[in-house]
């Protein structure tokens, strides 16, 4: 007899990816990495988003992912471009280089 | 569904002319005043249509979903959604008109500033409209996103650049917390439109654990968009690198839509309305924990206010100084969602509103006097502005009276509102560090202004470029001092509200 997987393997996993992506935003030095780790950070909710709509016969938690994957596409395209410009100032893409505002 | 449209009509015209701005910008090349003029026409259009739906009544919609919704539970009309539509317009508007000289004199004008201003205000107005966690995150994201490109407009001016870059990151990473602490919630309760989610949690038909786990990563990640400690660090940094025209925008409208998202969020995940009979051993737990929710938004909002006015007063540059108090007032405005109740609620549409006056004000005239990205923004550069510029510095003291809280300007009347709600809901402890840090911030308030009034200035005065920020400083000026003198009317259109 074949058994389903319960919902908490999927909450675990998502939980798991979620806090890869969160030390990797605090960790990594590279704006690119840390934009990956972001990246990382929003696939895991899908994935919690689609494991409750999935247990619960509900399908707008399915509904919502489309809406995070639509967004976090154009966050890709907005982060790049800042990244970019930055590159071009100042010839770098690492986080720590980049210090002009402090107090 | 014609009815619909009708009722939602400012979402529906915000969104048709943020398209149409960017058609008019394609299509006039060279010539930028029709764009400028076209933006402004078109958000003045905004207004009188959030007007009128205030004026709609409510009874033939009781075919829809659930009651004040429209589009199935997803938008709400009318009411304090239509006021903040009216909010946000009025901030683009100001802003519009106060960016075409800075842009011109320290960049260049660009069209894309009009339709970037108007994307923002459609996202700000999509939360204001919000009644299920899709368009919330939509609106946040909209606006966001927007801001990011806004705060990064100078993208050959190096602390522009960086701005732009610090917000992305910590902005979309807070995204992340926001998203997952509304997965949580989802979860717990199975269903995404907030009056079901209230109904839910007041009856006890919940997974506690997950709302306990969604609530706390919702308040990281709102935390993070008003700006509260301990999320506060990106905004010094943000709305100094800014260009200052957008930083007057995004401290005020940005801090007030995010706001909405807070109250909307905590108006159905707190309810305070459990029906005494229905009390069980499920429910109180329930209860319970949205106590102590509530007590660490206070506990946020009194660091909030603490940190953001002592480390003001350290600050030399008046960009940074205000860019703290603006950290502060996240933290007043927070009371309000202690106190969660209509009062609570309507102080911090009052104090909002007279913020962002007196905000969008006070970096106007900010970015009136300062040059090349850096220059003239050090307190002590403003040293003699009474002799050179009395105008300028007459309307820049009233701005900082006004955010230090002294009656008549519109400030007083907000704080006092704030500070009445919460003693109200028995956070009398969250008072007194409210008006212990509002004694702590006229240090640095009252320090600009006796700066600059009773000290000379050694060295050449500050030339100041006004052109038409003329228009939005007088704006500011006018509805600063009516909302102070008369704050009955929008008090009690506000109490309505909720």
């Amino acid at each position: 007899m074949i058994q389903q997987i319960p919902l908490e393997y999927y909450l675990l996993l998502s939980a798991v990816l979620f806090t890869i992506g969160t030390v990797g935003v605090l960790t990594r030095r590279n704006a690119i990495i840390i934009f990956m780790s972001i990246e990382l950070m929003l696939n895991a909710v899908n994935l919690t988003f689609v494991g409750f709509a999935s247990f619960m016969g509900n399908n707008a938690g399915q509904l919502f992912v489309f809406f995070v994957m639509s967004v976090a596409a154009a966050e890709a395209a907005i982060g790049l471009a800042i990244v970019l410009a930055l590159f071009r100032a100042k010839k770098t893409v690492y986080v720590d280089e980049v210090n002009l505002l402090k107090w | 569904m014609m009815q619909e449209l009708i009722y939602a009509l400012p979402l529906t015209l915000i969104f048709i002319l943020s398209i149409a701005v960017i058609m008019v910008d394609a299509f006039t090349g060279k010539n930028k005043t029709v764009a400028y003029y076209f933006s402004i026409a078109g958000l003045l259009g905004v207004i009188i249509a959030a007007i009128y739906t205030m004026t709609l009544p409510s009874a033939d919609l009781a075919k829809m979903a659930y009651e004040g919704t429209i589009s199935k539970g997803m938008l709400t009309y009318g009411g304090y959604a239509a006021f903040f539509d009216i909010l946000f317009a009025v901030a683009g508007i100001l802003t519009i008109v106060a960016a075409k000289p800075y842009l011109t004199r320290e960049y260049g004008e660009y069209k894309e500033f009009y339709s970037l201003i108007i994307f923002a205000i459609s996202g700000m107005m999509t939360i204001a409209h919000a009644s299920n966690m899709v368009t919330i995150f939509i609106g946040i994201e909209i606006m966001s996103i927007t801001f990011y490109v806004l705060a990064g407009f100078i993208r050959t001016r190096i602390t522009s650049v960086e701005a732009a870059l610090k917000y992305f990151l910590l902005g979309s990473f807070a995204s992340g917390f926001l998203l997952y602490g509304m997965a949580m919630v989802y979860g717990a309760t199975g269903t995404l439109q907030l009056q079901e989610i209230s109904a839910k949690i007041a009856t006890g038909e919940i997974v506690n654990i997950y709302l306990q786990i969604g609530l706390a990563l919702l308040i990281i990640g709102l935390s993070f968009k008003v700006a509260a400690f301990p999320f506060h660090q990106w905004a010094p940094d943000v709305y100094t690198g800014s260009p200052t025209v957008v930083t007057g925008f995004m401290s005020t409208a940005g801090k007030a839509a995010a706001l909405v998202a807070f109250i909307v969020i905590a108006k159905s995940l707190l309810p305070t309305n459990f029906g005494a009979t229905l009390i069980n051993d499920k429910l109180i737990v329930v209860k319970e924990f949205t106590e102590n929710a509530t007590m660490i938004i206070a506990l946020i909002s009194a660091a909030t206010m603490l940190i953001g006015n002592i480390t003001a007063i350290a600050q030399k540059n008046v960009k940074r100084m205000l860019a703290y108090s603006s950290v502060a007032h996240a933290g007043y405005l927070m009371m309000g969602i202690v106190a969660n109740n209509e009062n609570g609620f309507a102080g911090i549409v009052f104090y909002s509103t007279a913020y962002m006056l007196m905000q969008i004000g006070a970096f106007v005239v900010v970015g009136v006097l300062e040059r090349d990205d850096t220059k003239f923004q050090q307190i002590s550069d403003y040293s003699g502005l009474r002799k050179s510029h009395p105008y300028l510095a007459a309307v820049m003291a009233l701005f900082m009276f006004s955010l230090a809280g002294i009656p008549p300007m519109a400030g007083f009347p907000g704080k006092y509102l704030l500070f009445t709600a919460t003693i109200q809901s028995g956070y009398t402890w969250l008072t007194i560090v409210a008006v212990v840090s509002s004694i702590i911030s006229m240090w640095f308030y009252i320090g600009l202004v006796l700066n600059m009034y009773f000290k000379e200035k050694e060295g050449d005065a500050l030339v100041a470029d006004v052109k038409s920020s003329h228009f939005t400083i007088a704006v500011s000026v006018i509805g600063v001092i009516i909302l102070g003198i008369l704050p009955s009317f929008l008090i009690d259109l506000a109490k309505n509200f909720f």
